[in-house]
């Protein structure tokens, strides 16, 4: 108990002095200044069909267990970072609308079917959609901000949603817990086709 | 007193990390605190992300490979990054933004694959670091007259990060802690390919 209370103690001057780390005021950004990390940590959960396709990521990996848990997180940032990549040079990548309902589609099915492919097929498969993630929104950076402060950000919140993923992931052990994880699957499939229908309205 | 427990110190850290992310004013050279020039390269260090994120990489990785490992990394990073920057300080300014990716690149990628890298290499990759880091900031500063103690706060304060990271790593011993290390290299090597992006753009 003691142990709890000094812990909480600590955290909590830490707390109050990085709240005393006033940062300066900005009405805007100016061109050329250092800032874009909070840009790019906002920008992969102001979209709903990146939220959903990231956190499906994480269900899917707690449903496989080891590797995939953390083959997946691993794997993930960097082939999306590569579809960022592609973006950024102005490589042309047709469907790219497509490509992201189909990742929500096709992973959410999955979680909701708890389909356990070997892993390597589930890494090609959740890579391949990454690609589409990265190109589609690693390249947006706001005018005037830095762009690897975006990109830390971008990435790290992307890495976040994977994490959120796997946490909620964790109540597989039980068995009310599989069976919202398939509701929840379910769920994020029918946001996919959502998606796809308004690509196509 | 007590130490606090270890998912205290995680969590205390996480909030250290995120802290030292937020964005600050961007400079075009070095900027001057008014508390000196020791200080001032100290601060560069902390308000620089292109320098700081590859000595925090490198101290993951150098943890990952153990005491020894970390222990000739503290010692050899900070003296090499001064030799550079002495070397930098005759030479006339360069710009390295796009060459600094290589750092995120390869030290992020050997995290995220938790490569066995023999002590040799690793001094070498140290040594590589330190001076090209080094040579970039020793180049950007040659105009003012304390250089050197400029570089010599910038030694000590990376003395102070490879320190707190290295130390933070070499004990972990749970599966999910180790694997957490290698998400955040995943994550440093995918930041790497979207500066590599932007700066190819």
């Amino acid at each position: 108990m003691n142990r709890s209370k000094e812990a909480v103690a600590r955290l909590a001057t830490v707390c109050i002095t990085l709240l005393l780390c006033a940062q300066a005021a900005q009405a805007h950004v100016n061109k050329g200044e250092a800032a874009g990390f909070l840009s790019g940590l906002k920008h992969p959960i102001s979209g709903l069909d990146h939220v959903v396709a990231m956190i499906a990521v994480g269900l899917w990996g707690a449903q496989l267990g080891a590797p995939a848990i953390w083959v997946l997180p691993v794997a993930f940032p960097m082939v999306m970072a590569c579809g960022g990549m592609l973006g950024l040079l102005g490589v042309p990548l047709p469907g790219i609308e497509i490509g992201i309902a189909a990742s929500a589609i096709l992973l959410g099915a999955a979680v909701m079917m708890e389909l356990r492919p070997p892993i390597a097929l589930a890494a090609v498969l959740v890579g391949f959609f990454a690609i589409f993630h990265g190109y589609a929104h690693g390249s947006e950076l706001p005018a005037g901000q830095s762009g690897l402060l975006y990109s830390i950000g971008f990435v790290m919140a992307t890495g976040c949603l994977h994490g959120v993923g796997i946490s909620i992931g964790l109540v597989h052990r039980w068995s009310w817990g599989r069976r919202a994880l398939r509701m929840a699957g379910a769920a994020i499939a029918l946001a996919g086709l959502f998606f796809m229908w308004k690509v196509f309205a | 007193m007590t130490r606090a427990p270890r998912h205290w110190r995680a969590l205390v850290l996480v909030i250290a990390l995120f802290s030292l992310l937020l964005p600050v004013r961007a400079e075009a050279h070095l900027p001057t605190i008014g508390l000196g020039p020791v200080y001032d390269g100290i601060f560069h260090l902390f308000l620089s992300p292109e320098d700081l994120i590859p000595v925090i990489a490198l101290a993951l990785l150098a943890g990952q490979r153990g005491a020894g490992t970390s222990r000739r990394v503290l010692w050899v990073l900070p003296a090499v990054w001064f030799a550079g920057g002495v070397l930098g300080l005759f030479a006339p300014t360069v710009r390295g933004s796009a060459l600094t990716c290589v750092s995120f690149l390869v030290l992020g990628g050997l995290i995220a694959a938790n490569a066995r890298i023999s002590a040799p290499l690793m001094t070498a990759l140290t040594t590589i670091l330190g001076l090209f880091h080094g040579y970039l900031n020793g180049s950007g500063i040659n105009r003012f007259n304390d250089g050197v103690y400029v570089l010599l706060g910038l030694a000590f304060a990376v003395f102070v990060v490879v320190t707190i990271f290295a130390s933070f790593v070499v004990p972990l011993r749970r599966q999910w802690a180790l694997i957490v290390v290698r998400v955040a290299g995943s994550w440093i090597a995918a930041s790497g390919l979207l500066m590599l992006g932007w700066a190819l753009r």
